[in-house]
């Protein structure tokens, strides 16, 4: 059977982890990278992801995007301060779809996630040596429903089959549960690239449960680094009268920048941040860590209240949690490592890597879902609420935050008016009390019912959240029994249809790929038998006739030609007749080679 | 109402088609079977109708059965046994989160004996309608003071105060009585094997009383949370 890789899908990274016996381990490219930079650029020819996309955010800045997955099943408005420096430009599908405008090519979030996780797909199977097709995707555990919707469309577009959507905190609490065997009461503070969690879970003899989770879909080093930024810009206005607010290539440079010096001011007191400005002109800053923490203080404070919900909706206190667990570049920062300390009053742990103890956590699971490990369980929780529209807008929750999953909620609904044939139920996602305050996930539409008067129609609704978090609906009408049929339009993100136009248009992609990388080993082959023809042309020009040399000569220009045009089976095809017309002069050549090369020597000393 | 477990029609397996002697899953082929529809929450976890519950047994007899259900366990079987494992895993969740809570366990039991199947309305206690008619007054006129610190609005604030605690208490004391109820109505259920006279009228009593406090709770509750919302959005 062929193995089921763990994939952290991260905003600034992503990984990928398979259960190696008894041990998970990330899966580290030939120069022993496990990062892959979550990042997608494009040139005329082809896709490009990962490490090679990431050098050209400043070079190619309008064709080249990073943290996409803030964008995920997310509607053009959700996205306004978080994405004001995007180099890309963002538009509407469809209400509720981005799609990002990269030169030619207009692309949905959940596309663009394909790309890396087939990057990553393709090391595993490099690195396995065996075709991957059945992956668990880690999500932040407070992503709604469509965000993992999202996800899992992704996964699809990708040609993964993604058998689970785990949260990332728990995945993390996995990974410690099964290496460092911790038990107790666990939180688990996640601060990634993105987004922000806690959870917080009990771990009993192999049983994960978790007993609540929290967090900020729109929090993460991404918001440090563009406080950071602005900082910058404006001191670069104040100093050299220049607004750099505009220039893509810059802000890049200047994001690229000021990340960097973040991430040394988590081991360093002070460093400068040093950027090149087109005029010449240099901008040079030393920054202490304490002005960097007290530019951001904020934005970290804002992890203090999920924290406490979190806690209380567990019924527990600080002082109930045994351990906590930091996950997520951010939590380096001295700054968040003091924030938890006041939270929890006590020192958290990180004693696995937290860039890939997700990773290694979505292997786990694997492993758990391939009936590799059975002693281990993992009962996860819904972050938000769920519930359906009201008389009056109100929201009536079916299904309360933090219940275990999977879980399910019954609920009957009737008509209105007489001969009524179809029953609209409009479902939400969130902990306000009017349903406007919260995030619509899906109208369903019950059809095709029997015309009856009104009240008299019973039927009976199942909504039923996955153990992946995501809602499926079944309905039956109980007068006769019947399933009945349901029409599903969400809110947010793709249909159905989409996704499956999607996977069939990536297959095209993944042709046109392979033409561009043919062309380029076309191109690549026929530059190199050109040059040693003209070459040996030079060399063996008196050991032919001239009908022979304007014979070759005719060969080359018309491979010349060829190499213009993208056709890489035409470039072949000129290579494999230049190949034949010289293999005359070659001959030639060689015999001659051989006479200047035994001219000189003894026939003693040949072999 | 005695006796259920027995008067459950036996059912047949969906795979092998024989009768099904195991609770969950099929004696001869071991296959996984839905829960009986009729199984109240009590009945899923193998437990009396009692109010009073252990919660490290429950906790224990959840996880136990949670090693069974779970889909995880099931993610290479067919898809008839990963529906029936969804089905099962989100009843026993949803039984669990029930059980596990006194208000929404005593709730629940409730609407079990009486056979209704919508959630107990909130009502407001007789004796505290006219105090909370007058509070809630208090609360829309220091809503309507404004921001700007005055000597009114903090004697309204003050007021609030008070009687938040006041109703707090109250609401404290209409949930201990309810509690205290508990182990009657256990004494009770014990004792029905035995089908005493007047049992029926006792029951019934014993279940209106819990149902009086566990509405009255309910009010006052959403009452304080009106008021934490007002005193906290209009707070200087």
């Amino acid at each position: 059977m062929s193995t089921i890789v763990g994939i952290d899908l991260g905003t600034t990274n992503s990984l990928v982890a398979y259960m190696d016996g008894k041990e998970p381990k990330v899966i580290a490219d030939r120069e022993g990278r496990t990062l892959v930079p979550s990042v997608i650029s494009v040139d005329d020819q082809s896709w490009i992801v990962g490490e090679q996309a990431r050098q050209r955010l400043i070079t190619h800045p309008k064709t080249t995007v990073y943290s996409v997955k803030r964008l995920m099943g997310k509607g053009l408005a959700d996205v306004g301060e978080e994405c004001k420096y995007f180099p890309v430009f963002l538009s509407e599908k469809q209400p509720g779809v981005i799609q990002v405008e990269m030169g030619k090519y207009r692309l949905t979030p959940p596309e663009l996630s394909a790309l890396i996780l087939k990057e990553v797909k393709q090391r595993a199977e490099e690195f396995l040596g065996s075709a991957v097709t059945q992956a668990v995707v880690t999500v932040p555990a407070y992503f709604n429903d469509s965000q993992r919707q999202a996800t899992k469309d992704a996964g699809r577009i990708a040609g993964l089959d993604v058998l689970r959507i785990v949260n990332e905190p728990t995945a993390a609490c996995l990974a410690y549960g099964l290496q460092k065997k911790k038990q107790g009461v666990i939180a688990v503070y996640d601060l990634g690239g993105g987004t922000f969690d806690i959870s917080i879970l009990k771990v009993k003899e192999g049983i994960f449960e978790v007993l609540s989770t929290n967090g900020n879909t729109h929090l993460g080093g991404d918001d440090l680094d563009q406080r950071l930024m602005e900082w910058v810009l404006r001191e670069i206005e104040q100093e050299f009268g220049l607004d750099l607010q505009k220039n893509a290539e810059s802000i890049q440079q200047i994001r690229l920048e000021v990340e960097k010096a973040k991430r040394r001011l988590s081991g360093e007191d002070l460093t400068e941040i040093v950027i090149p400005i087109k005029t010449g002109a240099v901008y040079r800053r030393p920054l202490k860590r304490v002005e960097l923490e007290s530019l951001v203080n904020d934005l970290i404070d804002l992890t203090i209240g999920p924290c406490r919900q979190a806690l209380g909706d567990a019924h527990l206190s600080p002082q109930d949690i045994d351990e906590v667990v930091l996950v997520g570049g951010s939590t380096r920062m001295p700054l968040v490592r003091r924030t938890v300390q006041e939270i929890f009053h006590q020192e958290p742990h990180c004693e696995i890597n937290p860039d890939e103890v997700v990773a290694l956590g979505a292997a786990v699971q694997a492993d758990i879902l391939a009936g590799g490990i059975q002693n281990m369980l993992l009962l996860d929780v819904t972050p938000l609420s769920l519930g359906i529209e009201t008389m009056g807008g109100g929201m009536s929750v079916l299904i309360p935050r933090n219940s275990t999953l999977p879980t399910n909620a019954k609920e009957l609904f009737t008509t209105f008016a007489d001969g009524q044939r179809s029953v609209d139920i409009h479902v939400y996602q969130g902990e306000r009390e009017l349903v406007k305050d919260n995030r619509s996930l899906s109208k369903f539409q019950f059809r095709d019912l029997d015309p009856l008067p009104a009240g008299m129609p019973r039927i009976e609704v199942n909504f039923t959240i996955d153990a992946n978090g995501i809602l499926q609906v079944g309905a039956k009408d109980l007068r006769s029994g019947k399933e009945q049929s349901v029409e599903v339009k969400p809110s947010y993100g793709l249909s159905d249809e989409d996704v499956t136009r999607m996977i069939e248009e990536s297959f095209t992609f993944a042709k046109s790929d392979m033409d561009a990388r043919s062309l380029i080993e076309a191109r690549n082959e026929a530059a190199t038998i050109l040059r040693h023809t003209e070459r040996a042309l030079k060399q063996g020009e008196p050991l032919i006739e001239p009908e022979e040399r304007n014979r070759i000569q005719e060969q080359i220009t018309a491979l010349k030609k060829a190499m213009e045009g993208d056709n890489h089976r035409l470039i072949r095809e000129w290579i494999d007749q230049l190949d034949k017309a010289t293999i005359h002069l070659a001959e030639r050549l060689m015999d001659s080679t051989l006479q200047i090369g035994l001219k000189d020597k003894k026939l003693s000393e040949l072999p | 109402m005695l006796g259920e477990k027995d008067s459950f029609a036996k059912s047949l397996c969906w795979n092998c088609h024989s009768e099904v002697g195991g609770e969950y899953f099929c004696d001869r082929c071991i296959k996984i079977q839905p829960a009986p529809s009729q199984f109240d929450y009590f009945q899923r976890f193998g437990l009396p109708r009692h109010l009073t519950i252990d919660l490290q047994d429950l906790e224990r007899r959840f996880h136990e059965l949670s090693r069974k259900f779970h889909p995880d366990f099931f993610q290479r079987g067919s898809d008839q046994e990963k529906a029936i494992s969804l089905e099962n895993s989100a009843l026993l969740n949803t039984a669990y989160r029930t059980l596990r809570d006194p208000i929404l366990r005593v709730g629940y039991l409730i609407c079990l004996e009486e056979g209704a199947v919508k959630d107990i309305p909130a009502k407001a206690p007789p004796d505290l309608l006219e105090e909370i008619l007058e509070l809630q007054e208090t609360l829309e006129e220091y809503k309507q003071v404004g921001e700007t610190a005055s000597k009114k609005r903090t004697d309204l604030r003050k007021v609030l105060l008070a009687e938040q605690e006041r109703i707090g208490s109250k609401e404290m004391v209409f949930e201990k009585e309810l509690f205290s109820l508990f182990e009657e109505w256990d004494r009770m259920q014990d004792q029905r094997l035995l089908e005493k006279d007047g049992q029926q009228a006792h029951r019934r009593s014993l279940l209106q009383r819990m149902k009086d406090l566990l509405s009255a709770r309910t009010y006052l509750r959403t009452v304080l949370q009106d008021m934490n919302e007002g005193l906290r959005e209009h707070h200087p």
